[in-house]
């Protein structure tokens, strides 16, 4: 017990760490936006591109996020940060972290809308049509607030589990939350930093994840 | 086009470190192995005693899910990993991973098995009672078979993000696909390793992609 306090909860340690680790939190946090505006709003950009059903670019962007399903977050970034170099592409640590997990959400929202743009029944469409409407004030006026409704649950989830990705920024250096703590720690010889940064975690995530559970419980979704 | 081809598909660079990345791949399957059974029993586990409704269990169970649905995998393992040797508990690599993989697993899991139980109108486990089954007898052969088979959909997709979860083993240092990738990354100083690490995850997760496609919109269909 003696061990516990000296080795992870050592005040004194974590307050000399505690300016370092507040300039992780806030990079944490400004990443985390970054990637939940950006990819979120690609993903409904890209809905939208698709709901015009235009074959080959259909196709093009069933691959790509399919794609972006298919490979580990981590996977994203490595290849962002030490391969693009190689194609003359270099972007920082920071924005290569932003850059792999936005496209990772926008590929995911993408497909979370346009599964709530295919469930609005076709009568929806066609007396919205029939009335005058144009196809894109349709989609916009009609569908997309019923879809974005149907999107709302599992959209949170799925933000929730990307926004947690900053943390991977650490594999390539980005001195973010636990960054910041490893750093610390490796210079002290003492872990409580890392137990810092797990409660900084803690304090941005812990109300996201009540509030999924409400909106899951508002919106009756089970799963 | 030809530095492109030399960079990012170099087949003399595959051929050299084609090998190495068998022996990543060998562990990641290895990895995936201990953690997916361990991770949906556990995940089991946490929903059956969640479902027995004991006032200070349920409490306890509560938390123990959304404190590791709050911590972003990598903290939990780099907590352990790094965190745990100073206790006098050094796990290798491994381990370590292994561990942090299923006590993350569990708790997404068990939200599902939870879900998937509570989705079960009462009258089955009471007529199963009624007619003369135990309380165990009516969760194993009554509830739990219809509770699992509702909730496949989202099992299956826990179990994609957890497979791909286990790329953060690299961190730690552990061979597995992707940390034997950027080691071979170090000796033929071109990219093609790592795109040979990301065509090796999507040919192996595709197919799960697009039956988690599949399945999503029919469960979404559905409501």
């Amino acid at each position: 017990m003696e061990q516990l306090g000296k080795y992870f909860f050592n005040l004194d340690v974590m307050w000399g760490a505690l300016p370092a680790m507040l300039e992780g939190f806030a990079l944490t946090l400004e990443i985390a936006v970054a990637v939940v505006l950006i990819g979120i709003t690609s993903g409904l950009l890209l809905a939208i591109v698709r709901a015009f059903q235009i074959r080959p670019l259909n196709w093009l962007l069933v691959f790509l996020v399919d794609l972006l399903r298919a490979l580990p977050q981590l996977v994203v970034i490595m290849i962002v940060y030490f391969a693009l170099p190689y194609a003359g592409i270099q972007l920082s640590s920071i924005v290569s972290t932003i850059v792999s997990l936005a496209a990772i959400l926008a590929a995911v929202s993408e497909e979370i809308f346009w599964a709530g743009i295919t469930i609005v029944p076709k009568g929806q469409w066609e007396a919205a049509r029939s009335t005058g409407l144009g196809f894109l004030t349709t989609l916009i006026h009609v569908v997309l607030p019923q879809a974005i409704r149907v999107a709302i649950p599992p959209l949170t989830n799925w933000t929730i589990a990307i926004t947690k990705g900053t943390a991977l920024g650490a594999a390539v250096a980005v001195p973010e939350i636990i960054g910041q703590a490893l750093s610390v720690q490796s210079i002290v010889a003492n872990p409580s930093p890392l137990t810092l940064g797990a409660l900084m975690y803690l304090v941005i995530f812990a109300p996201l994840v009540q509030l999924s559970r409400w909106i899951e419980r508002r919106y009756g979704w089970a799963v | 086009m030809d530095a492109f081809i030399d960079n990012f598909a170099n087949l003399d660079s595959l051929i050299e470190v084609w090998p190495l990345l068998l022996s990543g791949l060998e562990v990641t399957l290895l990895l995936c192995l201990v953690t997916v059974p361990a991770g949906v029993a556990l995940g089991l586990a946490v929903a059956v005693l969640h479902s027995l409704r004991i006032r200070y269990l349920t409490t306890l169970l509560i938390v123990y899910v959304d404190l590791l649905r709050s911590f972003p995998p990598l903290v939990l393992l780099i907590l352990i990993y790094y965190g745990l040797p100073f206790l006098g508990l050094e796990l290798s690599e491994l381990p370590a991973a292994a561990l942090a993989l299923v006590l993350n697993s569990s708790s997404y899991y068990g939200e599902i098995f939870r879900a998937g139980i509570e989705a079960i109108p009462k009258g089955q486990r009471e007529a199963a009672r009624s007619s003369g089954l135990s309380a165990l007898q009516a969760l194993v052969h009554v509830v739990l078979p219809q509770a699992v088979r509702a909730v496949v959909p989202p099992l299956t997709s826990n179990t994609l993000e957890l497979v791909k979860l286990t790329s953060i083993a690299s961190v730690v240092a552990l061979p597995e696909l992707l940390r034997t990738a950027r080691m071979a990354q170090d000796l033929v100083y071109n990219p093609t390793p790592l795109m040979a690490a990301a065509l090796i995850y999507f040919l192996l997760l595709w197919p799960l992609v697009r039956l988690i496609s599949k399945l999503d919109r029919r469960s979404m269909a559905m409501r």
